[in-house]
């Protein structure tokens, strides 16, 4: 198989499952809706933590400010001003992205490693901070008024079309809101790489000192690439506590939930590809069904998998898969891949 | 006369603070290494302690002195098959690798320990308070100063009046070159993270015998240990006892106007110190 | 022959794709000095290196004492008894004049003749200053550290490379003066140098580099100008 051919074949298969993921609200189980609904989500978290650490250098161990800041967004713009949810979503991206730009101008004094120290620290300034917000109740928390999420814009007619539950289709509503979301993510990203931004990006991190001297400017690219994922992070945080439908900042703001599991099923799949985080998520969500009776092992086998890919296979899983076989399903570049290291 | 007693409260707790950050601030500045798993290193030695001292019946603080040489052991290890392999310009294999190791270490101790909250118990001693002037503290807190000042000291003495420290140094400023000399850097990161361990040891002491502790306390002393080496100054390690009294006296002032301020206002008081100092508060000339 | 110290046989090294050095062949006997010379990128930066351990090659292209050395690290290299000062001086800056020299001993094995008294009295000034930064010197005064370090494990060989680079020519001149004496201590020396007469002037044998490769190689007396032009430039005069 020539190199075109394989690269064919990888998105007809691409799209196969695009068309399948699409029909899973018709012919599949609620649960079935509500597991990817989840494996979805955390791909656009994974997806934008990718664009970040990936491709623009910039390690954030503070993304759950990101998913807090959405969702508290959304659950004001619901309960405080009356607003339908799916205005909420659009809110928590908003103000995400309004969140990140002090967070940038702060954080990106800090230099390398030290930055993933500052976006945690301010996210835990953001979280604490919420937790006063006593109108969303305060360090308890509060949840979505009962019957939100069956009211929601286009949910009953969701309901007819599929003759099902309210609650069903308030879940397949947002099931095919986090598809949409995967496939912007993933779209914007590939065309963002493949534009001259993006070259230039990759540039940077293959050598900053190279790329700056042929006309890039490092630091702008990295923060424009620092506010987007805010954005798409918080378009993603809204999203999930619709679903969740109950917001307090320890699980809004979870380090473990919306960081650590990120970033295990980046760097997992595969960190600074593409497709990197898919792969990731497929294999993390069949590990947390294998090791469901285990408890926190499960962490701990998931922990010392990230160090072994990152001791003995830098690229993850898709590295390993493309640098064997030749496939690509989004390739980056025009020229054949450079050499390992 | 109350704020002096909560700035002189702020400033033991920032020795704890300090000691938390001591083991952290040595690493970095000898190998550029942020280590991400340092809270959860911490919070082993302290379970270990707690092992020793339960099975042997010893007093936490005898407890102390076998638990450190098996923390250096741990230390020497990690950074000679881990760590060392990671090391690089490429700043992010090691902050994964020490994330995941966090992590690791965190759940590995949930299920050895279980989430229950743990104590070390010094006996009488906890309680005990003595008057300084117009204030009254506690001899714990101002142990825990006490010996975050003689470590800093000692530390520094290590640094700058044996042959080790001017290994460390010397392949702190050039590793290629202090290779000609005969140093091999791997030992001498091996060494360093080993005694970085030591001192998350005895910072493990009085994490154990302030307060309560579980196996996920871990990361939230690291936050406090990582602001106080970055505004004190990167590889500075007067300046990361200074870091840490700052959180201290920040979050005790914060506190005292609403006890839900505390920690608001620690991490509020670095991003200020930041802003105003992007280099912190003692920067090493030739960084 | 048993008076050779170090010989290096076929020595081919890489920096990536990049070929540096392309079949090396080079000698040193006991208690000579050799100077290489050859401009900029001609390899002897590379060949320095190479057999310091700090450049992987083939692991029996160099021997040492009888010794195949090509596979050891640099400390390895160091223990062995070759001590190199390397090119830009690299004193360390954050210690002072006395810790640069001492770490130079870090390995030192028995007694030798060069200890910090004798390294001092060679060089008085750093006795004066040996409190000061490396760093705070004059640059003929750090080059003096920084051969005073590489001294201080009393190496059976010293390699000094390029280190009349960016001195005055008197400053040059002092450096070179300490030269009988590291000879007398029983150091065999390689230098490698831009400087021809400089060279020519110190050393027993010379060889010129060119690309890679060994041009030309005899003792000075042996050397035409016009030779060592064409060596070195690879063009006639």
């Amino acid at each position: 198989m020539s190199k075109t051919q394989k690269t064919n074949l990888m998105r007809l298969l691409g799209l196969g499952v695009v068309v399948l993921l699409a029909l899973v609200p018709v012919i599949g189980t609620r649960a079935a809706v509500q597991d990817l609904f989840m494996v979805m989500t955390m791909l656009v978290l994974a997806l934008n933590w990718n664009m970040l650490a990936g491709f623009a250098g910039l390690v954030s161990v503070g993304q759950q400010a990101f998913v807090g800041v959405g969702a508290y967004a959304m659950f004001a713009a619901v309960i405080l001003w009356g607003m339908d949810p799916l205005m909420g979503i659009l809110i928590g991206g908003l103000a995400a992205f309004a969140l990140s730009i002090p967070m940038a101008f702060f954080t990106f004094r800090l230099n390398g490693a030290y930055f993933a120290i500052g976006t945690w620290v301010v996210s835990e300034i953001v979280r604490l901070s919420l937790a006063q917000w006593k109108a969303l109740g305060g360090g308890t928390g509060t949840s979505l008024p009962k019957g939100t999420t069956k009211t929601m814009f286009g949910v009953p007619q969701i309901k007819d079309m599929l003759d099902v539950s309210s609650a069903a289709a308030a879940d397949a509503l947002t099931y095919w809101l986090a598809l949409v979301l995967v496939l912007a993510t993933l779209g914007i990203s590939y065309a963002f790489l493949r534009s001259r931004m993006g070259l230039g990006l990759q540039a940077i991190r293959d050598n900053t000192e190279a790329a700056k001297s042929v006309g890039v400017d490092p630091t702008r690219l990295k923060a424009l690439v620092f506010l987007l994922t805010a954005f798409g992070t918080g378009l993603c945080g809204a999203l999930l506590f619709i679903q969740i439908t109950r917001v307090t900042p320890e699980a809004a703001f979870s380090v473990v939930d919306w960081t650590a599991f990120v970033i295990f099923i980046t760097v997992i799949g595969g960190i600074g590809t593409l497709p990197g985080p898919i792969v990731g998520v497929i294999v993390f969500y069949a590990l947390q069904r294998l090791l469901a009776d285990y408890g926190t092992s499960y962490l701990v086998v998931l922990g010392l998998i990230g160090i072994a890919i990152m001791l003995f296979a830098r690229r993850g899983l898709w590295g390993l898969f493309s640098d064997r076989t030749g496939f690509e399903l989004l390739p980056l570049r025009k020229m054949p891949p450079a050499r390992a290291q | 006369m109350i704020w002096v007693d909560t700035i002189v409260q702020g400033i033991l707790l920032g020795g704890l603070y300090a000691l938390f950050a001591a083991g952290l601030s040595l690493v970095f500045g000898i190998m550029r290494l942020v280590n991400l798993a340092h809270g959860d290193l911490i919070v082993l030695g302290a379970f270990l302690i707690l092992v020793a001292a339960t099975a042997l019946g010893l007093h936490p603080f005898l407890a102390v002195l076998i638990a450190a040489p098996v923390m250096f052991v741990l230390g020497w290890a990690l950074q000679t098959w881990v760590l060392n392999r990671v090391l690089g310009d490429d700043i992010l294999p090691p902050l994964l690798v020490t994330f995941g190791l966090s992590v690791v270490i965190q759940n590995a101790l949930l299920e050895g320990f279980s989430a229950d909250s743990q104590k070390l118990s010094a006996g009488g001693i906890e309680a005990a308070s003595l008057a300084l002037g117009p204030v009254t503290v506690g001899v714990m807190p101002l142990l825990t100063l006490v010996s975050a000042v003689a470590v800093i000291f000692g530390l520094n003495q290590l640094f700058y009046r044996t042959a080790l420290g001017r290994a460390f140094r010397a392949t702190s400023d050039d590793a290629v070159t202090a290779g000609l000399m005969g140093i091999r850097p791997q030992n001498v990161f091996a060494i360093a993270t080993g005694i970085a361990m030591v001192v998350a040891t005895i910072a493990a002491l009085y994490l154990g015998i302030r307060a309560n502790f579980d196996p996920s306390v871990g990361p939230a002393r690291l936050i406090y240990a990582f602001e106080a080496v970055i505004i004190g100054g990167l590889g500075s390690l007067w300046g990361t006892l200074a870091g840490g009294i700052v959180i201290g006296v920040a979050q005790a002032l914060g506190a005292a106007i609403n006890p839900e301020w505390q920690i608001l206002a620690g991490h509020i008081a670095f991003v200020v110190i930041l802003l105003l100092r992007p280099r912190g508060l003692f920067p090493r000339a030739n960084d | 022959m048993s008076d050779v110290l170090l010989s290096t046989r076929d020595l081919t090294a890489h920096y990536g794709d990049f070929q540096a050095l392309f079949g090396v062949d080079i000698e040193l006997r006991r208690g000579e000095t050799v100077a290489i010379i050859g401009a900029n990128g001609a390899g002897k930066t590379t060949l320095m290196r190479a057999i310091t351990g700090l450049l992987p090659h083939a692991p029996d292209a160099i021997r040492f004492n009888g010794e195949n050395i090509g596979a050891l690290s640099a400390p390895e290299v160091l223990e062995r008894g070759i001590s190199m000062v390397p090119e830009g001086r690299r004193l360390f800056p954050s210690l002072s004049v006395e810790e640069n020299l001492m770490i130079g001993a870090h390995k030192r094995k028995g007694n030798g003749y060069w200890t910090l008294e004798t390294v001092y009295d060679i060089v008085p000034i750093l006795r004066e200053r040996r409190h000061h930064p490396g760093t705070a010197l004059s640059g003929g005064q750090q080059q003096m550290v920084a051969i005073g370090r590489a001294l201080m494990s009393n190496p059976e060989m010293l390699l000094c490379d390029e280190i009349s680079l960016g001195l005055a020519p008197v400053v040059i001149k002092e450096i070179y003066a300490s030269f009988p004496k590291i000879k007398e201590s029983g150091a065999s020396i390689i230098v490698v140098e831009q400087d021809i007469g400089q060279a020519l002037k110190v050393a027993d044998r010379v060889y010129c580099m060119m690309e890679g490769r060994v041009t030309l190689q005899g003792t000075p007396a042996e050397l035409s100008r016009d030779d060592i032009h064409n060596a070195y430039f690879g063009v006639s005069a």
